[in-house]
């Protein structure tokens, strides 16, 4: 069987190869003999590129019938508004029955008020108030409208004049509420491929802002100007095309959530060597560093025009509310037509406009303010300086005395714990109302929590001492067994 | 381009002979020298004194009080310093340190011809070589070419109480409107633009007493957050009445309208989530999805079908690209819209809403207080339960006539924004005063102050609205919005007959809104009215009369009937 089959296909195999050979036998190129291999390996090629030019297979496309997805819409469940694990976030603070200033009422009870930003204890300054009282007669309460539809008040156009004239720029622009500034006056300038470096420890305004900006965003470890250095070099040498974008560094003067002052002559040396552009965000600063209040710029003696773009809250030294951006007169007219906060929100309701003016020209008038300040902060730096339980975060020329844990738990929500306790018995026992910083769930902010002192001008002796003293005294009880 | 020229058409003495002799520069004789440095001085101080900086600053001919200069004359001046005079006298370092030299093609070879000759002038003067421009060319030509002419429209100041007449502060310009001065002069004219809609604005015999008061008792301000030290009684019970006129468990309350959107989006959705949002939602409610990091999908304004269909396909497709199911879809609406001034559709919007397990977000920034039988918004006006709108939002700037928003809804929902919304944990607290104004006008409006004049607002209202609004469609304006709506915008289209429209008005003491880009498209260009209570009759056919003959001037009479909305739907921002 088997030979007689080998014997067939050697037979047909010879009739192929005759008559392959038989048209093309004579066929002679060039010298070469064209034999039937050649005839078979062009069939070959001819066949591989027939499959190569076939589509691969793909399964037809079936949309979903409008029954499959009535199903599945039924069957979507979505997760609750609020996460459940909300039940048990029960934080009520205390309720105040009089106004915010360096001694308020809670529950009945006069106590020491360290929770409130008033530096120079404006709250409840007569020539303040006076001036408040007047505007808010002649104007009412609100502006009724954003200031380019008649929300513009010749208060606020004075207003923006007097502090531009008080820290020495051009020109300056009102916002209506302070944590709006930074998240507006930020993508306002920075667009999406601009190079942004920025501290770890900014507050959220700002980081709402980087991320509103789109930019790039680049952050260095706190406070450090090594690290900065060095995220700056690599930003140089990195991108080729760093030059044609925009560039800056975003600071605080003082940063609310540790109370570090930044360097600003270093920073500026920075700048300049890199050329990238600053804002720096005043907030806690404006009226309390430098000899008369003018802030971080007037502390390192470094010319305001040095820096770009500079934004402040009022919530603050200034006792009123609202914010502001300063810079050259091109910053300030650029923000008139393109920063959101300002072009779609109504205006900083006047009265608490004049209140800044007013707050102006107090400080200019009694720059003891500012010196008060500073030996309070010393005095009560000093009281602090060696509770054993507890270190000194803070600068100490910061108003913010910022004290943190010597020894962390481990878990920020447990040192967040002992802290609460720690006030709260702070202001049930000794009358003294100091907070925790909180942080949002929203907040990238890692920077370790702790207890703030927000020292004010209006402080006694006796108050600081005895603020010093029950820190002292709770910490030991409450934290000598862990 | 227009450096060149600028550069050759400013004659000062001795320009032409300075550019003949730029190679020596450096070498220049000290008679040179002082000509050339006097003629800075005369220039900057004539510059000052003609532009007077923006509006407020005083003119003064002292050259080292820090007046910004004009971007020409800047440049001009730049130019001389670096080319001619060293030291650079400190005046001009002062002065020049902020323009952008290297920009321009024709200051960028000046530069490098004169830091060949002398770098130290060049760098001493502070150029910015190097950095990118601030504002890039195109990013500002609609405010070189169109904004800075026509910019006596917006942004009038006044100096009076918003009421229903107002002082309106006289302003000129010296330089083709680039800069306006401010002046002593006021022109009282009636007031068609400020969001007074109950009359709140002005000085009220129930209001005011209270708010100054408080002031009095509680200051401007608390200087700190509301879980610090910002929570004051008054909060509580602003919080408690605002919940109560809303008709929701519970409510919170933050001192801007603004950050109220734009900080509580994020608080409530993140990654993962789905956000759809009207076309023409507020600039605030953009924001603060755009914060939120949720995916952001639009319907098309005001079209309940459309947002059936958009909900039906999202919740089908799932996530892009993982095609996970969505965490949760937040629809989110606004009661009035304030630059068409329609209604929205509520009811159909929850019931779709409803059907796809979609959370309803409320935004009654131009409806609460204004429109409904006892001023409690949309849901009161359209018959929908409050239980049905998840979270509704709302601003206290416009009707009550103060400043600050809230958010309302169930007791856990505000306890957790409470623990977690950063405008809560690190903003300062809504200022005493404000609350205060704010209490007492729910109160009048309630009818709890012991009269009817609540009442009687809220029924003015809407008596204005509706007469206004019919009288202009009768004359043939393009009115939009729906009946009861007390915003009516007037279609102007052509952005050449803003000015046109808004400079007669004036004219005749009728102060009205104009609104162009980026409020809204560049094409759709109105103008917009905001009735108040506070309007009389007389005042009402006054503003008639003006319309009419300056509409006939402008010619913007387009149509006699209703009008056709169509267009409006691709249009993408509007303004508060």
């Amino acid at each position: 069987m088997v030979p007689t089959v080998l014997e067939m296909v050697n037979d047909t195999l010879g009739w192929i190869t005759i008559a392959l050979d038989a048209f093309s036998a004579r066929a002679v190129i060039f010298g070469v003999h064209i034999g039937g291999h050649l005839f078979v390996e062009a069939m070959l090629l001819v066949a591989i590129l027939f499959l190569l030019s076939q589509k691969s297979y793909k399964p037809p496309k079936r949309p979903l019938t409008e029954k499959e997805i009535d199903d599945l819409c039924d069957e979507w469940v979505p997760e609750p508004l609020i996460p459940l694990s909300a039940k048990d976030m029960q934080y009520e603070p205390p309720v105040l029955e009089s106004a915010a200033g360096p001694h308020a009422i809670i529950n009945g009870k006069e106590v020491i008020n360290f929770a409130s930003a008033n530096y120079l204890g404006l709250i409840g300054n007569e020539k303040l108030l006076d001036s408040c009282t007047s505007t808010l007669e002649k104007y009412g309460v609100g502006s009724c409208g954003p200031r380019g539809f008649y929300g513009t008040i010749d208060v606020h156009l004075d207003c923006e004049a007097r502090i531009a004239k008080f820290l020495g720029t051009p020109d300056s622009i009102l916002y209506s509420y302070g944590l709006s500034t930074m998240f507006s006056a930020i993508p306002a300038f920075c667009k999406k491929g601009d190079v942004i470096v920025a501290d770890e420890g900014v507050h959220w305004g700002i980081q709402n802002g980087l991320h509103l900006s789109r930019s790039t965003v680049v952050y260095f470890k706190h406070n450090d100007m090594d690290s900065l250095r060095s995220k700056l070099e690599q930003i140089a040498a990195g991108n080729k095309r760093a030059k044609k974008l925009r560039r800056y560094i975003i600071i605080e003067a003082i940063y609310q959530n540790s109370g570090q002052v930044a360097p600003l002559d270093k920073i500026v040396k920075l700048k300049e060597e890199f050329r990238f552009r600053v804002l720096l965000d005043e907030s806690n600063s404006v009226g309390v560093l430098g000899h008369s209040g003018r802030g971080l710029t007037e502390r390192f003696k470094v010319p305001v025009e040095k820096i770009d773009i500079i934004t402040a809250a009022m919530g603050h030294a200034l006792a009123t509310e609202g914010g502001f951006c300063t810079g050259g007169s091109r910053v300030n007219d650029h923000q008139r037509l393109s920063s959101s906060g300002y072009v779609f929100s109504a205006s900083l309701p006047p009265y608490l406009a004049s209140a800044a003016i007013t707050a102006f020209d107090i400080l200019e008038e009694n720059p003891s303010l500012v010196k008060k300040l500073r030996e309070n902060i010393e005095l009560l730096w000093k009281g602090l300086s060696n509770i054993p339980e507890l270190s000194i975060a803070s600068d100490p020329e910061s108003p913010i005395v910022f004290l943190r844990l010597k020894r962390s738990t481990g878990s920020m929500k447990n040192d967040l714990q002992h802290l609460e306790d720690i006030a709260a018995r702070m202001l049930m026992e000794d009358s003294v109302f100091a907070v925790t910083s909180k942080r949002s769930t929203l907040d990238k902010c890692r920077l370790p929590v702790g207890i703030r002192l927000f020292v004010s001008a209006a402080h006694s002796e006796s108050d600081l001492t005895r603020a010093y003293e029950s820190v002292r005294r709770v910490a030991a009880q409450i934290l000598k067994d862990y | 381009m227009a450096a060149p020229r600028d550069l050759f058409s400013i004659s000062l003495p001795g320009f032409p002979s300075l550019i003949s002799c730029l190679p020596s520069g450096p070498h220049l004789c000290s008679a040179w020298r002082s000509s050339i440095l006097g003629s800075l001085r005369k220039q900057l101080i004539g510059d000052s004194r003609l532009c007077g900086g923006r509006e407020g600053s005083s003119p003064s001919a002292d050259p080292n009080d820090n007046h910004p200069l004009s971007d020409r004359s800047q440049y001009v001046l730049q130019l001389w310093a670096a080319l001619c005079v060293r030291p650079v006298p400190r005046f001009l370092q002062e002065n020049l340190r902020l323009v952008e030299l290297h920009h321009r093609p024709s200051g960028r070879l000046l530069l490098i011809l004169c830091s060949s000759c002398d770098p130290p002038a060049v760098s001493s003067l502070g150029l910015l070589y190097g950095y990118a421009p601030i504002c890039l060319g195109l990013e500002d030509f609609y405010t070189r070419r169109l904004y800075l002419r026509i910019q006596d429209c917006f942004g009038r100041p006044i100096s009076s109480a918003p009421d229903a007449w107002f002082d309106v502060v006289e302003r000129y310009s010296n330089d083709n409107n680039k800069t306006l001065i401010r002046t002593t002069k006021k022109s009282r004219c009636l007031n068609l633009g400020s969001y007074n809609y109950l009359g709140f604005a002005a000085s009220d015999e129930y209001c005011t007493p209270r708010a100054i008061e408080t002031l009095k008792r509680f200051s401007p301000s608390t200087c700190s957050s509301r879980v610090d030290g910002g929570t004051t009684s008054l909060h509580n019970e602003l919080e408690e009445y605002v919940a109560r006129f809303v008709g929701k468990p519970a409510a919170v309350v933050f001192g801007m309208g603004y950050v109220t959107n734009s900080a509580i989006l994020p608080v409530l959705i993140g990654k993962g989530g789905l956000i759809i949002s009207d076309s023409l939602n507020h600039n605030s409610i953009v924001n603060g999805a755009r914060g939120s990091g949720a995916t952001i999908r639009v319907f098309q304004h005001n079209t309940p079908s459309h947002l059936d269909s958009v909900l039906r396909e999202q919740i089908a497709e799932g996530q892009p690209r993982t095609h996970r199911p969505w965490k949760k879809i937040i629809v989110v609406i606004e009661g009035i819209y304030s630059m068409e001034g329609e209604l929205c559709k509520l009811p159909e919007i929850v019931a779709v809403c409803k059907k796809y397990k979609a959370y309803v977000y409320l935004d009654e920034a131009h409806s609460i207080g204004a429109v409904g039988k006892t001023g409690r918004g949309v849901c009161e006006l359209l018959g929908v339960d409050t239980a049905d709108v998840d979270i509704m939002m709302g601003t206290f700037t416009k009707s009550f006539g103060s400043c600050g928003g809230y958010i309302a809804g169930s007791k856990e929902l505000i306890n957790y924004l409470k623990n977690n919304c950063p405008a809560h944990l690190y903003a300062t607290s809504i200022s005493p005063p404000a609350a205060q104004q704010i209490i007492s006008s729910i109160k009048v409006i309630l009818g709890e102050d012991g009269s009817n004049r609540g009442a009687q607002k809220l029924a003015r209202i809407r008596e204005n609205s509706n007469f206004f609004r019919s009288e202009l469609q009768k004359m043939g304006f393009d009115v939009l919005g729906d009946n009861d709506s007390p915003i009516m915008p007037i279609m102007l289209y052509n952005p050449a007959k803003i000015p046109a429209f808004s400079r007669e008005c004036l004219k005749q003491n009728v102060a009205v809104v104009t609104v162009a880009f980026p409020a809204t498209p560049l094409l759709l260009a109105r103008a917009r009215i905001c009735i108040s209570a506070s309007h009389t009759k007389e005042d009402l056919m006054k503003a008639l009369e003006v319309f009419s003959e300056v509409g006939d001037l402008v010619g913007i009479k387009y149509f006699p009937a209703e009008p056709n909305k169509q267009h409006l739907e691709k249009c993408t921002t509007k303004e508060d």
